[in-house]
């Protein structure tokens, strides 16, 4: 899979990342290091562990990098999760987690074929 | 390292995403050397690390620890802002959020998702502006410095003419400009009411030199008279002053300079006195210019100190005392102090002042004061006053050798005075204090923590908390007392943000007081604690550790007077000496054993079992042979189980019973249960 493909399958904007990063290399380079990024892993725990503050911070981190990356379709759902996180647990934060879990899933599957054919 | 690196300017990324951190390298990393920071604690360290080498930072708002605000607020403290850079980046876009960040003092506000070239042009924009700003305010030091000796030179020479004039050499007015100098510098000083800057002071003292300009126009046989001056001459020579107002009033330009228009007044009142009896206008008090009057007083020492044709010269201390004798006309009482307050250094400071040329200090401070902004003209007052208030504490700090300390909660950061960062051998800042070794070396992280439950548990009703406490002081511990003030965010809800306090060494007086204590509460005989000093001791115990069941046993010696009697005094202290060695071999730790009065004892003892238990141990613990004398003891005892954890009840109990364990003859015991049946039966 190719890296438009890839941004095609995760449903972000290619020509925006790469018409704002200038280098092809360079959004490859950190479209697969986004598999290695503890910012998903600390908003589940922090889930768990009913630590809204943290997984505010987590949430917003995920939401900058996507926004960098232009990861659209992940980034307006964690988007939409940190509004909800800013002030603590909200009813509404429910539902949003879970669409967070399905875009990153469906972002990290992507990038992974992608990787695969690059051997990254 | 390669050469080329190492004229690398720095850039330091704070941001908690690796990710987003490495996006940023990657595009600077080839012309910048870059440091990285996860959250904002990690970037105030580095701040403090590196200092002024960072050319620009480039900072997120949301990361743990600490976040973006909070480091920009760290670094207003410090005024680092001053010195480095900031653009902020941020998928925050809330005008909240870029309005709070350009108010503390950010350069420039980047939005995610950023685009790469965009944020290189502004990363090397704000750099190269900085330099720039940096080298355009070295220049116009220059520029100052140049202006400034050009005008005073043309002055040196034009004033200079007047005294050749005169027959005068030409240091009059040098003089007359270091004294005014030094006085209005004082009087900033002293006065609240006279406030001037660095830039009006240099003013005045250029206009002082053209205070004789009139004398151009005296004729010289008047002006170099050797005798006293007729009536009419001295009506002539007092004309100088008008002539050379009116020959400043009369220049076709510069009237609107604020140079020409202090130096009118100078001229023309610089011969007024305090009393109104000066001349030319018969001015009184305040409605002399205060320059004006500043001009005179200088004047009049200066030509009291010099040679003239008409007198001799005074010495200095002379010239003083005539000066504020009143013989010299009156002056301004403010203006006598300030010169009684700089006559000790005057006669040095005139001879070292190179006048004229103002020292890099000066010309920083006039800079400064050009790069205020004018609309607030309490600021730099405010600032005076603060800087005053700061040098204040630093002074009482470093007297009263107190170590005064600060500690924020986030950032967790201490700041420590002056003293006693140098006492204590730490850095006036710290960051993360309680991770620190250096601290924790020198205050047991336990006590810190002790102290710090304390004052949590009780600051919303008593915020000061005084706490003694051993502490490592150069290698020697040593007894220090704590004394912490809470501090509270001035919110709605307030929140503990913080502590100010001192720590005071009471090493010697805490000693002094330990001796005391032990020499007044031991038994000088028997080393044991006397009576008073175990009834508190035992008191104190009780009322803490209400939950624990104690013995209280008294004990007489049997048989002490037949010893006394048939082998003398000292032996029957021997045996006392021998059962007090004993109880204290053998007591534990906690228990408390005391000589109460003659041959009796008290220990109060812990779990034991029961009355019995513990009446029964100290018996066997004491009974056997001193010197052929064969040693035991009556006892009697009582249980705080039985009677309640109250001394006097258990004192009574314990009495009561030892009187019938005595009754029964030598080497008995009798517990309170046991007193309280023999009483039914009696």
């Amino acid at each position: 899979m190719s890296l438009v493909d890839c941004y095609k399958s995760l449903e972000g904007d290619y020509e925006d990342v790469v018409g704002r990063l200038r280098s092809e290399r360079l959004v490859q380079k950190f479209v697969l290091k986004f598999l290695n990024d503890g910012s998903y892993d600390l908003l589940c725990s922090s889930l768990e562990a009913e630590d809204y503050k943290e997984a505010f911070r987590a949430s917003h981190t995920i939401k900058g990098v996507c926004q960098n990356l232009s990861f659209t379709k992940l980034y307006h759902s964690s988007h939409e999760l940190t509004e909800a996180l800013r002030g603590g647990w909200s009813p509404e934060a429910a539902p949003l987690v879970e669409r967070v879990k399905k875009d990153y899933e469906q972002t990290v599957a992507a990038i992974r074929e992608l990787q695969a054919e690059v051997g990254g | 390292m390669s050469k080329e690196q190492e004229f690398k300017q720095k850039i330091l990324i704070a941001d908690d995403s690796e990710m987003n951190r490495s996006i940023l390298a990657d595009m600077l990393e080839s012309e910048y050397e870059i440091i990285e920071a996860e959250n904002g604690v990690e970037a105030i360290a580095c701040i403090q690390k590196h200092g002024p080498e960072l050319s620009l930072i480039l900072l997120d708002i949301v990361m743990p620890e600490l976040d973006g605000f909070g480091v920009l607020e760290v670094m207003n403290r410090h005024h680092w802002i001053d010195e480095i850079p900031v653009i902020m980046i941020s998928s925050e876009s809330s005008s909240f959020h870029v309005e709070r960040a350009y108010e503390l003092g950010i350069t420039d506000y980047i939005s995610r998702p950023f685009d790469a070239v965009i944020v290189h042009h502004r990363v090397v924009n704000t750099i190269v502006l900085y330099a720039k700003q940096k080298k355009l305010a070295a220049l116009v030091m220059e520029q100052i410095d140049e202006k400034e000796k050009q005008s005073s030179l043309m002055i040196d020479i034009l004033s200079h003419i007047v005294e050749f004039r005169n027959g005068e050499s030409g240091l009059h007015v040098l003089h007359i400009r270091a004294l005014t100098e030094l006085l209005l510098k004082h009087l900033n000083r002293v006065s609240d009411k006279y406030r001037f800057t660095q830039e009006e002071i240099s003013m005045i003292c250029i206009a002082s030199a053209l205070h004789d300009i009139g004398k151009i126009s005296i004729p010289g046989e008047i002006l170099n008279k050797p005798g006293r001056l007729t009536k009419e001459e001295f009506e002539t020579m007092k004309t100088h002053t008008t002539i050379g107002a009116e020959m400043l009033e009369k220049l076709s330009f510069h009237q609107e300079e604020p140079l020409v228009k202090e130096a009118y007044a100078i001229c023309r009142w610089h011969h007024e006195r305090y009393d109104g009896r000066g001349y030319p206008d018969g001015l009184k008090g305040d409605e002399i210019p205060i320059h004006a009057q500043i001009v005179a007083l200088a004047d009049v020492y200066d030509a009291l100190t010099s040679e003239r044709v008409y007198k001799k010269a005074f010495p200095h201390e002379e010239a003083i005392r005539m000066i504020c004798n009143g013989e010299c006309g009156a002056f301004n009482p403010l203006l006598l102090q300030c010169l009684n307050e700089i006559a000790d250094t005057l006669q040095e400071n005139l001879n070292n002042t190179k006048t004229g040329q103002i020292d890099e200090q000066e010309l920083q401070d006039i800079l400064e004061e050009k790069l205020q902004p004018k609309d607030n003209p309490a600021s730099e007052r405010t600032l005076q006053l603060l800087e005053h208030e700061r040098m204040k504490c630093s002074f009482y700090a470093s007297m009263s050798e107190e170590i005064q300390f600060e500690y924020s909660v986030t950032p967790p950061i201490l700041t420590l005075s002056e003293w006693g960062a140098e006492r204590l051998g730490l850095p006036e800042l710290i960051m993360d204090p309680l991770e620190d070794e250096r601290v924790t070396a020198i205050m047991d992280l336990e006590e810190i923590k002790k102290l710090g439950d304390i004052l949590h548990s009780t600051y919303q009703k008593n915020p000061v908390v005084k706490y003694d406490c051993k502490a490592n002081i150069g290698g020697e511990a040593r007894w220090m007392r704590i004394v912490v003030q809470a501090l509270e965010s001035s919110e709605e809800n307030p929140e503990y943000t913080g502590v100010i306090g001192k720590a005071v060494d009471i090493h010697e007086a805490r000693m002094r007081l330990d001796a005391l204590e032990k020499l007044a509460s031991h038994d000088t005989l028997t080393k044991l604690l006397t009576m008073d000093y175990a009834e508190k001791r035992i008191r104190e115990r009780l009322a803490i550790n209400t939950g624990d069941s104690y013995v209280l046993l008294l004990l007489d010696v049997d048989n002490i007077k037949e010893a006394n009697d048939s082998r003398g005094r000292m032996f029957g202290d021997q045996i006392l000496v021998h059962v007090a060695e004993l109880l204290r071999l053998n007591v534990a730790e906690l228990d408390i054993a005391a000589r109460i009065s003659g041959d009796e004892f008290l220990v109060l003892t812990k779990g034991r079992p029961g009355e019995k238990g513990a009446a029964q141990w100290i018996m066997s613990t004491l009974e056997g042979e001193y010197e052929g004398f064969k040693v035991s003891v009556c006892v009697g005892a009582a249980a705080s189980e039985d009677v309640g954890a109250d001394y006097d009840k258990l004192f009574k109990e314990a009495d009561k019973a030892l009187l019938m364990a005595k009754r029964r003859g030598a080497g008995q015991f009798c517990v309170y249960k046991d007193s309280m049946m023999e009483e039914k039966d009696l």
